[in-house]
């Protein structure tokens, strides 16, 4: 009987202790998507990612002005949700890389003449919404969170603008809005595929460089993408898990 | 608005290779510099303090509660560029009320409050509260109010009590060692633990940041205590100097050899990052690096230091040296700051280019603000030392 009230007892303080750091968490899971998304549509059904095929990038822009208008980013060439950088490998010296303006206007005339490249190429740049974000993590005020469906956002009314996150993230995807003064990245346009369509940088672009769906589902484009295409993540070593995946990506590509 | 853009505008033109569309502006701006060079100074003082505290050693016993006068005044002003440099300030409260565990920053509110509640003012009331009822006795008027307040109710001067209050203030000055070193360690942890930036991530930088700190401290302590005499026309106790500049050598010696150790390892491992961090401190940071925080605020002071105590020297050319080696330091410290924190955003996260940081005079972004905030504890303590007269001749009146 004693030793039974101790087992009692010791499962009670087992308990508590398991709650307690749980309960401390009940603030921030009351941020959740909710806010951005339709009626009837449940997160936890969804996991979406985004697939880029670098030779497809023919780096005309679209997707950048498409982004911009569709999410108001700032039109000063400082601020990009998303951006493209043109790599010029030559055949002797180091690889130059450019993205004018973020690339928006497309790209004028190379620094290096034709014979003297070995190789050049396009790469589309976004929020990689890491399955293991150092943005989330560093945020002192739980603002930046990522969502039930696995898109990492920014509560616009809760961000302090300490920009810790900013320092965080090993992508350069963040920038401070200078007009809202908090910080902002790629939505994925949560406002978008909460109601079934696509971000607006996978439907602009011409080529079908980007493709976009859920990783979950095996018939869905971006799980064909993975399933055809030998998969590169940018920066595997800092172990941040990107779920944006890249089809025939460079080694030079940082 | 457009002053900003111009100045990105501008911060584009003079990059250098290529860096991310995004990192045209520099977040983490010069108030960011000075509040780990603040915080540092804080955790440095009360360790002096504790140094004749707990370890007993009788020659710094002038500067006992001065330091902890002066970590005070640093401290209350430790989170003012922290809170100015927040783009919603008034939003700076969440930090409190929904704080992410797993933020380092988040933390450190918790940990400042702790330091500061708990250990700090706890342990200066401790030591002068005898002192507060007497002064309360002997005024008048709203003077004589402002120390009844502060005696909180207590009026028991008794042998017991004395006894009882120096036993407990010997008890968190041991909690405040730990304290004061995590503290600062853990603003050191704040930049250290980023792994996307190469020139912060090392786990030696809370050591660093700490042994940094009480380097600052000590050199601080020197030119407050000697400032202070000065101001008072009184004579410094030359065997409290001596003390104290030998301990500041013996730290100056540790901060520098971790520093080499720190900067020796990066050289040799040669990581990805090498090319663009050797880039760094070859241009943008040379002046800073080398000639600042190396040639004036180490090889210089350290220099200084050991001639006093390899060469016999008259006293007053002593104290010329230590009072010399105090300010360098301070200026090496402060590099060191500008070095960890501007020096960490020059270069991009894509390693293959170089930006560039202007500082102006007025404004959030400005110098003005700043050097404000640098001053205004030296303020802070002058008041308070009116109200709590750290002197020993004030304590032998009693």
């Amino acid at each position: 009987m004693d030793n039974n009230n101790t087992q009692d007892r010791r499962s009670f303080i087992k308990t508590c202790l398991k709650v307690l750091p749980a309960a401390t968490l009940i603030p921030f899971l009351s941020i959740d998507a909710k806010a951005f998304a339709e009626e009837g549509y449940n997160p936890e059904d969804h996991n979406y990612a985004m697939g880029i095929d670098v030779h497809k990038c023919i780096g005309c822009g679209r997707c950048v002005r498409a982004c911009k208008n569709e999410n108001n980013v700032p039109d000063e060439p400082f601020y990009f949700r998303t951006w493209i950088e043109r790599y010029i490998i030559p055949f002797e010296g180091e690889t130059i890389v450019d993205s004018p303006d973020g690339g928006i206007n497309g790209f004028g005339d190379a620094a290096v003449p034709e014979d003297a490249m070995m190789r050049t190429f396009f790469v589309p740049k976004i929020c990689n919404h890491c399955a293991k974000p150092p943005c989330v993590q560093v945020c002192p005020v739980g603002a930046t969170f990522t969502s039930r469906d696995g898109v990492v956002l920014v509560d616009n009314d809760y961000c302090i603008g300490c920009r810790y996150c900013i320092q965080a993230c090993p992508y350069g995807a963040r920038y401070l809005n200078p007009y809202t003064r908090t910080v902002d990245k790629c939505t994925f346009c949560y406002h978008r595929i909460t109601k079934g369509l696509l971000p607006a940088c996978v439907e602009a672009c011409p080529t079908q460089a980007r493709v976009f769906g859920e990783i979950t589902d095996k018939s869905t484009p971006i799980s064909y993408f993975r399933r055809f295409n030998e998969i590169q993540v940018l920066k595997p070593a800092l172990n941040t898990e990107p779920k944006v995946f890249y089809a025939h990506l460079d080694g030079e590509v940082r | 608005m457009e002053h900003l853009f111009e100045r990105l505008t501008d911060a584009i033109q003079h990059a250098t290779g290529y860096i991310y569309p995004n990192e045209a502006e520099l977040h983490w701006n010069i108030l960011i510099v000075i509040y780990p060079y603040i915080t540092g100074l804080v955790a440095g003082a009360f360790i002096l303090a504790s140094l004749e505290r707990v370890f007993n050693v009788k020659e710094l016993q002038p500067t006992y509660r001065l330091s902890l006068l002066t970590a005070l005044s640093f401290l209350l002003i430790a989170v003012v560029p922290l809170q100015v440099h927040l783009a919603h300030p008034e939003r700076g409260y969440e930090m409190f009320t929904t704080p992410n565990p797993q933020s380092a920053m988040a933390m450190f509110g918790f940990v400042y409050l702790w330091y500061l509640m708990a250990v700090l003012l706890l342990e200066i009331w401790l030591d002068f509260r005898k002192d507060i009822i007497q002064w309360a006795n002997e005024s008048k008027g709203l003077k004589r109010l402002f120390y009844l307040v502060l005696t909180l109710g207590s009026k028991d001067v008794s042998e017991k009590a004395i006894e009882f209050d120096h036993k407990f203030g010997k008890l968190i000055t041991i909690i405040g060692i730990p304290s004061a070193f995590l503290l600062h360690g853990y603003v050191g942890f704040i930049f250290g633990s980023v792994k996307a930036n190469p020139w912060w991530s090392s786990v030696l930088m809370p050591i660093v940041f700490l042994f940094s700190a009480i380097v600052s401290g000590l050199a601080l302590m020197l030119l407050v205590y000697m400032v202070s005499n000065w101001v008072r026309r009184k004579q410094n106790a030359m065997d409290c100097l001596d003390k104290l500049s030998s301990y500041l050598l013996y730290m100056l010696i540790i901060d520098f050899s971790l520093e080499a150790l720190d900067f020796v390892h990066r050289l040799y491992e040669s990581e990805e990052s090498i090319h663009i961090l050797s880039q760094l401190i070859g241009s943008k940071l040379f002046t800073s690096f080398f000639v600042l925080q190396l040639l004036v605020g180490t090889l210089i002071p350290f220099t200084f230091l050991t001639l006093t105590k390899l060469v016999r020297i008259g006293d007053t050319a002593r104290k010329v040296l230590y009072f010399a080696s105090g300010i360098l330091i301070q200026i090496g410290i402060m590099s060191i700051r500008w070095n960890v924190v501007i020096g960490g955003q020059l270069f991009s996260k894509s390693l293959r280019g170089l930006t560039v940081y202007k500082i102006e005079l007025f404004g959030m972004d400005g110098l003005f603000l700043p050097i404000a905030i640098l001053i205004a504890p030296i303020f802070i303590l002058i008041v308070v030392v009116k109200l709590l007269p750290p002197w020993p001749e004030a304590e032998l009146s009693k």
